[in-house]
């Protein structure tokens, strides 16, 4: 099989030996044969880079882009830590849970079960608020149980945090009384949020209230008379502005990037039966716990009909019209939020609706397939809103320019139209390809939450969950909540304060309308009346 | 024992191209992964089917699991695609290397009836490209060069002259 040659013989195992003991010039150009190799690999790496590089810049130059911040960096300025803010809670269910984690507390199992997934570095690396919770009022026992055990656990106990103790109310009124809270979180089922928001403000509480802000064109009128004449700072929650993706969005749209928008679809997607809004069963599938001994049932239904107790209605209230609005209340209200903080479009002129109960054959009222679709004139665009709770293909939120279209969820993708004229240039030459996105701006990528269901990836996914600010994860909510707590010590006015709230509040109310009235809706700006 | 068995110099710069060819891609490989910093074997693991997807689920489920996953595939990576180059420990660098390849391909074999949401660059069944460079590092780790052409030529000659 082989030849004999001078040195070039080698045995299997190495063997060759060299013929003095000193290692030989020839020896060692073997020994260091692969050192080029690694040279050459070192210089295309280098070439790659500086390419990749120069061809990122000039397609961002090429945008106009060239001083947007690719890189996520805080727009949260450190403050002063200011007063302590005592804040009650109202409502202490799923979502409070959230907000009281965002707050810098943590129900103690919580905490354990974090611990087990290492998911609780993030949280113990949150800012200190200098907030205490007081209070917590629930009508159902368990619940306000619960929130009084999370309310009394700081997350990171090392913090030099004012800890006060924490009181059970049994109904709101008598929380809104006490004179030693200075705010309140309204984290209840829907029919109780504008209510509960104008008595607070009537009590000089500072109010932070899950959406939607009313269920009434009368409800959300009063609510903005009361908020107004009052001194108090008003948060709608809605935390999707605090996304640093939506910072870099707006950048975008300010930039005029994508031409003249004069469409905008946004979606949900669904097709869970929690997401359907059917969550009386645990996760392993039992009735989980409640009756009229440990629930107010009469203060549960508040100012609504009289009906009698349910546990269907007290865990999946979204089902009926009495409660909420289903979808427009609970899912458009996020889509219409970040189109509105974006483009400030406010109340539309026209609203239609259709749809109906196509899939979910239960005892529910709301539809569980809904198109909404909101005109406005005054802007030369039309919104549209298309939801399903039957199918869970992935719709994004897409804003469209005759220029390029961006799609706008946890990351950002701009891809320039096949027929744009800004850049025909570039797609002539083939430097930009209409079939693939441009740019794509994604702080999130290659992230996974460990220990998230499928509701909250959904929310994750439209950007409600985290965001990235100087490479660390941090909760959108506590961000949301910060500048609440923020504008309440220096005056200023929030993201979602009042007249937000009051214009999502009418569109909202326009878009239930004209589903339950089956006729397009309209909206007289002279006398700020639904026609 | 076949101590003495001869390769011709054709054989020899075969056999030691192809051990450059995929140290190589091994190294870029992991250095890919060491400068996009939001690099995650996540994405990967998600797709896990067939024996190792109870374990990949275990890494994903677990932050500092996957931390450690993601920081010892990417210098694992590097280092053995630095030593299979300049010939340093190639032999353990081949065997290693094959075994990480043999865990990507156990975890995405192209069997029949498993389905990936990552469309694949060709068409597989059972053998994919994965299979092919965790093999031909075997043979590499049996045929091992760089006693011949490499850093190791210096190791087993200083070893010799120590022992000597």
């Amino acid at each position: 099989m082989a030849t004999n040659k001078k040195q070039d013989n080698y045995n299997h195992q190495g063997e060759e030996v060299p013929r003095k003991s000193a290692i030989q010039r020839r020896t060692l150009l073997k020994a260091f044969a692969g050192i080029p190799v690694l040279g050459l690999m070192g210089l295309g790496v280098l070439q790659k880079r500086s390419f990749d590089k120069q061809q990122q810049h000039a397609i961002a130059d090429e945008l106009g882009l060239g001083k947007i911040r690719l890189s996520p960096i805080s727009r949260h300025t450190a403050r002063e830590k200011g007063e302590l803010i005592r804040i009650g809670i109202v409502g202490f269910g799923n979502r409070a849970n959230q907000l009281v984690n965002a707050l810098g507390f943590m129900h103690p199992e919580d905490m354990e079960l974090k611990q087990k997934n290492g998911a609780l570095d993030r949280w113990l690396g949150q800012e200190s608020l200098n907030i205490a919770i007081v209070g917590i009022c629930d009508v159902f026992d368990l619940h306000a149980e619960r929130g009084l055990e999370a309310a009394g656990n700081r997350i990171n106990s090392s913090a030099n945090d004012v800890t006060l103790p924490v009181k059970r109310y049994r109904h709101y009124h008598e929380m809104l009384a006490v004179k030693e809270i200075d705010a309140v979180i309204i984290a209840t089922p829907d029919h109780h949020h504008a209510p509960m928001a104008i008595a607070a403000a009537k009590a000089g509480k500072h109010v932070y209230c899950e959406k939607s802000p009313a269920q009434s064109e009368d409800e959300i009128n009063e609510l903005y008379k009361v908020i107004k004449a009052s001194k108090i700072t008003y948060q709608l929650g809605h935390q999707i502005p605090q996304n640093f993706i939506f910072q870099q969005a707006k950048e975008i749209i300010q930039k005029n990037i994508l031409g003249k928008i004069s469409l905008i679809e946004t979606t949900s997607n669904r097709n869970t039966a929690s997401g359907a809004w059917i969550r009386h069963l645990d996760d392993k599938g039992q009735a989980k716990p409640g009756d009229e001994q440990s629930i107010d049932w009469g203060q549960w239904l508040g100012g609504k009909p009289k009906v009698p107790f349910s546990i269907d209605r007290f865990y999946n209230w979204t089902k009926w019209f009495d409660y909420d609005m289903g979808m427009i209340g609970q899912l458009f209200t996020h889509e219409y939020d970040a189109v509105n903080q974006l483009l400030g479009i406010g109340i539309p002129r026209s609203v239609s609706t259709s749809g109906g109960i196509y899939y979910w054959k239960d005892n529910r009222e709301i539809p569980d397939l809904l198109h909404c679709v909101f005109e406005y004139p005054n802007h030369e665009l039309t919104m549209l809103y298309s939801a399903t709770l039957a199918s869970s293909r992935n719709r994004g939120r897409v804003f469209m320019g005759n220029e390029a279209s961006m799609e706008l969820g946890n990351a950002i993708n701009i891809t320039v139209d096949s027929n744009s004229t800004r850049f025909k240039k570039q797609l002539e030459n083939g430097t930009i390809s209409p079939s693939e996105p441009l740019l794509t701006l994604n702080p999130n990528s290659g992230n996974v939450d460990a220990v998230t269901s499928a509701t909250e990836k959904y929310y994750s996914s439209r950007g409600l969950t985290d965001t990235y600010i100087d490479g660390k994860l941090v909760d959108v909510t506590h961000l949301h909540l910060k500048e609440w707590l923020d504008c309440i010590r220096s005056g200023e006015t929030p993201t979602a304060n009042i007249e937000r709230a009051f214009e999502e509040g009418i569109t909202i109310v326009m878009a239930h309308r004209s589903y339950l009235e089956k006729r397009t809706v309209e909206w007289d700006p002279i006398s700020r009346k639904i026609i | 024992m076949e101590r003495h068995k001869i390769w011709t110099k054709t054989q020899l710069s075969v056999l030691v191209s192809l051990r450059f060819l995929i140290g190589w891609h091994l190294f870029y490989e992991g250095l890919s992964k060491l400068l996009s910093p939001n690099w995650s074997s996540a994405g990967f693991l998600s797709e896990s089917k067939w024996v190792l997807q109870g374990m990949a689920e275990w890494i994903i489920g677990n932050s500092r699991v996957l931390a450690v996953a993601d920081l010892l595939n990417t210098w694992g990576l590097i280092a053995i695609g630095i030593g299979l180059i300049v010939g340093l420990y190639a032999r353990t660098a081949a065997f290693v290397g094959a075994g990480l390849l043999l865990v990507y391909y156990l975890n995405n074999p192209p069997l029949i009836g498993l389905e990936y949401s990552i469309p694949n660059e060709g068409n597989y069944l059972v053998v994919s490209k994965t299979l092919i460079e965790a093999v031909t590092l075997f043979l590499l780790a049996v045929f091992p060069t760089s006693q011949f052409i490499g850093l190791d030529v210096l190791r087993v000659n200083f070893r010799k002259n120590f022992s000597n």
